[in-house]
């Protein structure tokens, strides 16, 4: 049976969703799941594993921590090593690949057995081309979120190993994020707006909007952040982020190649544009022809009537 | 300081890929190719690193001859001098095999930081720059929005879900660029009449065998048509209608 370590990230003993899904991944697969995770609260972790190793530490550094998870790969003689596709999990699992000298996919999107070897989904060219590959070395990956069901809790036994010291980049803060809001990159409802919003002030009907769905997150084309309206962080596209929402709202967008290889994926798309003949259109599940400025504010009080069950 | 700015030639951003009559790859004859959008940006990191620091900048890249044109754009931006790692086959080397042919040039040249795009706009793996940096044995931090290099100390802001993360380190380092770091400059016409004097050194590097096996590439799967709802507000029922009871996300 093959044998699959899976980094968890954790906080104060809780999982974050991204992380569970990778153990889903893992056991269907079939195989023995080993979970690896780091920091305060990891011994607390009640995870559907076989195993959770919790590596001990307070200071955090990403090559320190990608030996760490090498060296339990190693020691334990596990085929492959799967990490969420975070922000934490992308810049970690390609070290940990290094360090077992084996190719590193990221992002992937479906996992399957393929004989001995574990064949791997991903997009690439920001999911124009969809690729299909397999590992003659050690199998590291991260999983893309929203791809693989989550398991319940588990009650996998935690031991303690400390976590190495031996460091070369250290983390020495974390600043939070204004306002608490919700990452496009995370959002289960990304409400996106582009060009046709006109000004940079007009962003506020876009932000309301994704306020009356209250698990919303804003979104930006390009253009907008290339102007400077609104920061990189809400860049959907290939050069921003790729989402895949349940619920994708683009507004006053009209479906630049660029754009559109970042959003397609989402579980359904609702596109609002003046123009009808908007690219925007042949990929979106719903099309409302018209002026977002005038269309949203009535929007957003339909859907605070919906959300409320009103 | 002795800098490296490590660089893709990739399809274009506009491009849209066929598949190779094998099914195992993007037909690459197809490709109009450009600098990497993310490349921009580490390069841009680099000469400035080099305007506060003094030094030289190398554009490095592993690629086809014809990546020269992609060097000459780093060298009419202001890069120095350009290293090719010549390989017709470069597009189906996986980033294992990339990141050593890269390391050991980064060895040979005697570099003390390494600037990378966060990711190449092609494979989107965003490992090269972690990979290289392992199998030198140096520090990386990656996604990079905010650098400050002080004499060998270094400390750089990267973004999480987590938020906005500060890291420390001493050089010699690689560091990954993400959008926002710095704006790129373009190459002026000056520029481009000094980047043809430039020198670009071609060589042959050592590749290690490739460890990803290709099983299949294919296009993505069309999504369903979809319908026209109506006209202005009073479309908005019927969207709510349908988001509710057809596509049940509300």
């Amino acid at each position: 049976m093959s044998k699959i370590i899976v980094f968890v990230e954790q906080c104060n003993g809780t999982a974050n969703r991204a992380s569970t899904e990778a153990l889903g991944a893992a056991a269907s697969l079939g195989a023995e799941v080993i979970a690896v995770s780091f920091g305060e609260g990891a011994a607390n972790l009640t995870l559907a594993a076989a195993r959770t190793i919790a590596l001990e530490g307070t200071q955090y550094s990403p090559d320190a921590l990608a030996g760490d998870i090498a060296g339990i790969a190693k020691a334990e003689g596990a085929n492959a090593v799967f990490c969420a596709s975070t922000g934490t999990g992308r810049d970690l699992a390609p070290r940990v690949a290094a360090l077992l000298d084996s190719p590193c996919f990221s992002d992937c999107t479906a996992v399957a057995a393929d004989g001995d070897a574990i064949a791997f989904t991903r997009p690439t060219l920001a999911g124009k081309l969809i690729a299909n590959v397999k590992s003659t070395g050690t199998a590291v990956a991260t999983l893309r979120r929203n791809c693989f069901e989550a398991p319940e809790a588990g009650s996998a036994e935690v031991t303690i190993q400390p976590a190495s010291a031996d460091f070369k980049a250290l983390l020495t803060e974390i600043a939070a994020k204004v306002g608490g809001k919700l990452d496009v990159s995370e959002a289960p409802i990304i409400v996106s707006g582009g060009r046709g919003m006109k000004e940079p002030e007009n962003f506020k009907l876009i932000e309301d909007l994704a306020a009356a769905f209250g698990n919303a997150a804003v979104g930006a084309s390009r253009a907008v952040v290339d102007a400077g309206w609104r920061p990189h962080s809400e860049q959907v596209g290939q050069t921003g982020k790729t989402v895949a929402p349940q619920l994708y709202f683009a507004i006053g967008i009209s479906g630049a190649i660029q754009h559109v290889a970042g959003m397609k994926t989402s579980k359904v798309i609702v596109a609002i544009n003046k123009d009808p003949d908007a690219a925007i259109f042949k990929l979106a599940d719903y099309g409302i022809v018209g002026d977002a400025l005038e269309i949203l504010p009535a929007l957003t009080e339909a859907v605070k009537g919906a959300v409320s069950g009103a | 300081m002795n800098i490296v700015a490590c660089i893709k030639r990739v399809p274009a951003t506009e491009t849209q890929p066929k598949i190779a009559p094998d099914g195992k790859a993007m037909d690459p004859a197809l490709a109009e190719y450009m600098l990497s959008f993310y490349d921009e940006i580490a390069l841009e990191e680099a000469i400035r690193t080099k305007e506060a620091a003094g030094g030289e900048v190398t554009a490095l890249t592993l690629g086809p001859a014809e990546a020269t044109k992609e060097i000459r754009d780093c060298l009419a931006r202001g890069a120095d001098k350009g290293s090719l790692l010549t390989d017709a086959d470069w597009h189906t080397r996986d980033n294992r095999t990339t990141a050593k042919a890269l390391a050991a040039q980064v060895t040979a040249l005697g570099a003390e930081v390494v600037f990378c795009g966060r990711q190449a706009t092609d494979r989107d793996n965003a490992a090269v720059g972690q990979m290289m940096a392992t199998y030198l044995g140096w520090a990386c931090v990656t996604d990079v929005i905010e650098l400050t290099i002080d004499g060998q100390k270094a400390t750089a802001k990267r973004e999480s879900e987590a938020g906005i993360e500060s890291f420390s380190f001493d050089l010699p380092a690689v560091i990954t660029c993400q959008k926002g770091l710095n704006e790129p400059r373009y190459a002026g016409l000056k520029g481009i009449m000094a980047a043809k004097k430039k020198p670009i050194e071609e060589s042959a590097p050592e590749l290690a065998e490739n460890m990803t096996e290709v099983i299949s590439v294919e296009l993505p799967p069309a999504r369903p048509e979809g319908r026209m709802i109506g006209e202005g507000t009073d479309a908005i029922p019927a969207l709510l209608e349908a988001l509710r009871s057809e596509a049940k996300v509300l």
